[in-house]
């Protein structure tokens, strides 16, 4: 990791000074345990503030729509893959970014770790290769890494970026088969049981949008929710149906483009469980039409292209 | 007064025969404020809820009428909550919110029926914090660990025991079976005090004159660069309280709902011509922090923040508010002309 940082730190200094790009998006320390925080740097002498480690959890995709600069940013396998759909969707253009890739070991998820520990307060966190060190105000627990890293960090078979221009450390070895077990095994679930599962989960929602503010993939100049003319859905949060209406359509707008990076149900501060409804859609578009979103700068998305023989399983009637 | 920590669930029971009560109960890996169905489900041994308190007095969305056209004209309901409450296990923090609020709710311009009938049902029970966590800066804001402002009771944790303190007429009445502090109880609660400290603190002197000056400062620009613009922070704020009104009808029928807005979103001021004053993070994240530090404290005389730390806990990109604080104090206060 301390390695990786170096790299990081390096490559951004020399593109600063060489003046190749304006700002480098990375991370820095945090401000509490278990946090890492995107930061933007513009003078090399700050290149030093860059950090990577377990925490860096944001997907930095998100922070290079609409900006008419050089970007350096540093990138996971799921950052580049969003970089390559945005770029199909003529959101960005690959010559104003400079990629620093770096492979993904996997990203802590802190939720994880809390249901351990219980509601007790962090104070110091150690990192060694597999396993995860929290001290409490009265306890040190040792814990196994991938007992608490993010699901999505778990399933994913993409951990060393699709696309970049440099990459600052030898690649990962990467899943090799999907695991869609999760998904298969609650597919199976009575319909009853699998409605009341999401409604129970998503009465904690507090509809403030951090799962759709923090999706890269999520840039609606009006997002349907904010539509007051027509209104096509109710405001509040105390209407669970609504707040289910508001994530399956948002889910549904993202098939063939969520790179199931699970950034989303990492912002979701109430800690729902979204990772079940993006990952059913990412399963459903990669297994029908065998190609998954951000992999490579050549699939055409799954959603705008036909092809008379694209199954229609979903389909009541033929 | 002395409430053994064995006697809680029972009280909590009994309490229940006059009042709704509302209480920290588990839910997932963090507590929320929720009405409690039995005693036993109070956790009182917590941090602080996920979202605070505020909602029950507040609630995110509330039904202020429901209207219905018949045949024979349009008939109104209004929907009115009369039912005394306790908030048990309130922290000091969230209680102080609660005299924030006031000033927004009861004012010589307005007096909002909704809020004050609720308020005015509500004892507040607070329960004070033995172990401050490191995202708190309470005191930097006038308030404390154990700071009894907006409280009609607050509890000391001593052990086996709470050391009851009275704060008020309204708490006292609510004791009436509880024995007397020994001089060794009221010893460890102060030693208990004592213990209390908080980790961190902001500086908010002149922080209001900085505001004043620098609105225009490039600081805005990077201060809100990674900030997504979601409603996390405002939607886990205590003293946040900015609301928008909607009618959800269906048919001939519907009703009035009052629901929490959040400066962050950009629907918030969204002209009807399409017009945005606030088009950006930027501006909006600049409002945030104008409207807590600078014009509440124009208006009301006091800051609209009691450090709970809750949005430093629940920002989905690590945006801290002390860190914003520290970079605005180190601006330089141009003089007022």
């Amino acid at each position: 990791m301390q390695s990786i940082t170096t790299a990081v730190q390096n490559s951004a200094k020399k593109l600063l000074e060489e003046n190749k790009v304006d700002v480098v998006i990375g991370f820095k320390k945090g401000t509490i345990p278990l946090r890492s925080t995107p930061v933007f740097i513009r003078d090399s002498n700050d290149a030093d503030k860059l950090e990577w480690n377990y925490y860096c959890e944001n997907n930095l995709a998100n922070y290079l729509r609409n900006k008419d600069q050089k970007i350096g940013v540093v990138v996971k396998g799921c950052d580049s893959r969003s970089i390559v759909a945005l770029m199909k969707e003529n959101q960005l253009t690959r010559d104003n970014l400079y990629l620093i890739g770096v492979p993904c070991s996997g990203m802590i998820d802190r939720k994880k770790v809390n249901r351990i520990i219980g509601d007790k307060e962090i104070l110091e966190t150690n990192c060694n290769e597999d396993s995860l060190i929290i001290k409490t105000k009265d306890s040190e627990q040792t814990i196994k890494l991938n007992e608490v890293m993010h699901n999505s960090c778990l399933k994913c078979n993409h951990k060393n970026p699709v696309i970049y221009d440099e990459m600052v450390a030898e690649p990962v070895s990467e899943n090799s088969n999907t695991d869609f077990s999760e998904i298969k095994e609650f597919e199976e679930k009575p319909a009853e049981e699998r409605k009341n599962f999401f409604i129970e989960e998503l009465s904690k929602c507090i509809r403030c949008y951090a799962c759709r503010n923090s999706c890269p993939m999520c840039y609606c100049q009006e997002c349907f929710v904010d539509s007051t003319n027509p209104e096509w859905i109710g405001k509040s949060a105390e209407n669970v149906q609504d707040n289910l209406f508001f994530q399956a359509v948002r889910v549904f707008h993202l098939a063939g483009r969520c790179v199931d990076c699970g950034a989303c149900e990492r912002a979701c501060p109430m800690d729902i469980n979204l990772g079940l409804l993006t990952r059913k859609l990412y399963k459903d578009t990669t297994e029908m039409f065998n190609t998954e979103a951000g992999a490579n700068l050549e699939d055409a998305p799954a959603l705008s292209t036909y092809n008379m023989d694209d199954p229609q399983p979903f389909l009541l009637k033929e | 007064m002395i409430l053994t920590k064995k006697d809680v669930p029972n009280f909590l029971d009994s309490l229940k025969n006059n009042y709704q009560v509302f209480a920290p109960v588990k839910q997932d890996h963090y507590t929320e404020f929720k009405e409690i169905e039995n005693g036993a489900d109070a956790v009182l041994d917590y941090s602080n809820t996920k979202t605070p308190p505020k909602k029950i007095l507040f609630p995110q969305s509330e039904k202020l009428y429901c209207y219905k056209v018949e045949e024979n004209g349009v008939q109104m309901e209004e929907k009115a909550d009369e039912q005394q409450k306790v908030i048990f296990g309130i922290r000091p923090c969230d209680a102080k919110s609660f005299t924030i609020l006031d000033k927004v709710f009861d004012n010589n311009k307005y007096q909002d029926p909704y809020y004050l009938n609720r308020r005015k049902n509500t004892i507040l029970v607070g329960i004070g914090c033995n172990a401050p966590e490191s995202t708190c800066f309470c005191t930097s804001l006038g308030g404390g660990p154990f700071d009894t402002t907006g409280l009609d009771l607050l509890l000391v944790d001593i052990g086996d025991c709470y050391l009851v303190e009275v704060i008020s007429e309204k708490g006292k009445n609510m004791l009436t079976s509880c024995k007397e502090a020994g001089e060794e109880d009221k010893k460890k609660a102060s030693q208990v005090k004592e213990n209390a400290t908080l980790t961190t603190s902001i500086n908010i002197e002149g922080i209001k004159e900085k505001l004043d000056n620098n609105f225009y400062n490039e600081i805005w620009d990077y201060i809100s660069e990674k900030c997504i613009g979601c409603g996390s922070c405002t939607f886990s704020c205590p003293t946040c309280h900015c609301f928008d009104i909607v009618d959800e009808t269906a048919d001939s029928g519907g009703c009035r709902i009052r629901n929490w807005d959040s400066c962050m979103f950009p629907l918030f001021t969204l002209h009807g011509s399409g017009h945005n004053p606030r088009p950006s993070n930027k501006e909006r994240f600049r409002n945030r922090i104008m409207h807590k530090f600078n014009y509440f404290v124009e208006t009301n005389d006091i800051t609209a923040c009691v450090g709970c730390g809750r949005c430093i806990k629940n920002c989905p990109v690590n945006m801290d508010i002390r860190e914003i604080l520290e970079e605005i104090q180190g601006l330089e206060a141009r003089s007022v002309s």
